[in-house]
């Protein structure tokens, strides 16, 4: 494969530099999507950085109420954190729903954002949970929603020289609980037809107070989609509200027709898929108030 | 383009080679390490015939560069038996005839011996979840389920019913 330079920097800083000083540097985390498109022509990069060896980007981190994940942590890793996977199960599930235990051991959610496939399992999940990302840069640092990363498929907001160095996940709250779906004709190793990620509050009388739901694979990016969330928020997730949610993200929809599933099939599916996500993230949020 | 000085430890034993940046995990152990055993079946992490532990966890080679090697651990199929001796997931791949032609094998091998270090009894669920990143074309994969269970039987001490 065609690379001039690898490079394995130590610090952010080096690694800004790095990227920004190469006229088509590429940053490397897990390397599950770099390496195939590399191989396959589609991305032929004047310099590899590898993420891998700066600390802040390796690990699970306590962040005030919430968790610093850093963007180069493989997502088994993600499952061995406690204290991760029972605040946001829904995010673990979907990061481990990604290739097989052999990719799972290298991929990254830092990569699996930055990849922007309109599929990405771990994104729809991340936008539900409310996720940010530290991004560094030549112009310093910014924190944005995990959602504006991607723009189309393959192409992120981020500017020339810079990386995401970490996912901010808040603290989830009494009565919070989140999951995320994906429906494939397998069982394991398959890109999503539909996903869908939804992340509720319940109060005490199990009336749904707060809510975002997601989905993934029907659009050019994953999408947040506010008028599903207002479908759920005051009603006790009842047949009404969860019709209502499901005509939301139908409506949202915006799929192609490919080999995975027709236009159709995925309009109809993203609704009866959000409505099981959702269901699961109500006895979650049960189980947690 | 100059070369990468690589140093690693191989299946227990330091090894060094000089790599080109772009130059794959799996390339470098079977052009310059002559360890031929890993297989590059897809190139793209989807069979897992080039399946090997680095770091004690089980990735596919061929997403991996072998510049990432470096202050690695590594450990392919051709240290998995001890000397002649077959590792116990080798002799009932044998006994139960889980390969025809054998490219996976390998593969399959390091997975199986990977789910096994850390969990002794798993049940069949368990074992074709794992094994669902390598892929064989020719047995149906029901004999190499059987061989990992009967493996798994034998590391535990205990007798299967025949």
């Amino acid at each position: 494969m065609p690379s001039q330079a690898y490079h394995a920097p130590a610090t952010v800083d080096e690694a800004v530099a790095l990227l920004s000083g190469e006229p088509d540097a590429r940053p490397l985390a897990g390397g599950t999507d770099l390496i195939v498109q590399m191989k396959s022509g589609r991305n032929a990069p004047d310099a590899i950085v590898d993420l891998k060896h700066i600390a802040a980007l390796s690990g699970v981190h306590r962040n005030g109420d919430g968790f610093a994940i850093g963007a180069a942590t493989a997502c088994t890793a993600l499952k061995n954190d406690a204290a991760l996977a029972a605040a946001w199960p829904g995010v673990v599930e979907a990061a481990n729903l990604i290739g097989s235990v052999q990719v799972r051991n290298r991929a990254t959610m830092g990569g699996n954002l930055c990849n922007a496939s309109p599929a990405a399992d771990a994104v729809p999940a991340l936008v539900a949970a409310g996720a940010t990302c530290l991004i560094a840069g030549p112009a310093g640092e910014r924190e944005v929603p995990v959602e504006q990363i991607p723009i189309g498929p393959g192409h992120t907001s981020l500017a020339p020289g810079e990386f995401v160095v970490e996912i901010r996940l808040p603290g989830q709250v009494a009565g919070g609980g989140d999951a995320y779906l994906r429906s494939i004709p397998r069982t394991e190793m398959d890109i999503a037809v539909v996903g869908a990620g939804v992340n509720l509050v319940l109060d005490g009388s199990g009336t749904c107070t707060a809510a975002r739901v997601s989905i993934g694979a029907v659009a050019p990016t994953v999408l947040l989609v506010e008028d599903a969330a207002a479908a759920l928020i005051g009603s006790k997730l009842d047949d009404a509200a969860l019709d209502a949610m499901g005509k939301a993200v139908s409506a949202a929809c915006n799929p192609i027709d490919d080999k995975r599933g027709t236009k159709k099939y995925r309009i109809a599916m993203v609704a009866v898929l959000a409505r099981r996500t959702a269901l699961i993230a109500r006895e979650r949020a049960g189980a947690a108030s | 383009m100059s070369k990468i000085h690589v140093t690693t430890t191989i299946n227990g034993d330091e090894s060094e080679f000089l790599c080109t940046p772009g130059e794959t995990l799996l390339d470098a152990l079977r052009n310059r390490l002559g360890l031929t055993g890993s297989k590059e079946g897809c190139g793209s992490g989807d069979c897992g015939a080039c399946t090997v532990v680095m770091d004690g966890q089980m990735v596919c080679s061929c997403l991996v560069l072998a510049a990432e090697a470096q202050g690695t651990t590594i450990d392919t199929v051709e240290g998995v038996a001890e000397g002649s001796e077959l590792h116990p997931v080798q002799q009932k791949f044998l006994e139960r005839g889980a390969l025809q032609c054998g490219f996976c094998t390998p593969g399959f091998i390091v997975a199986s011996k990977a789910l096994l270090d850390h969990n002794p009894d798993p049940s069949e669920t368990e074992i074709r979840y794992w094994l669902a990143g390598n892929l064989c074309r020719c047995t149906g994969y029901d004999k190499i389920v059987r061989a990992v269970q009967d493996a798994a039987a034998e590391l535990r001490q205990e007798r299967t019913p025949a």
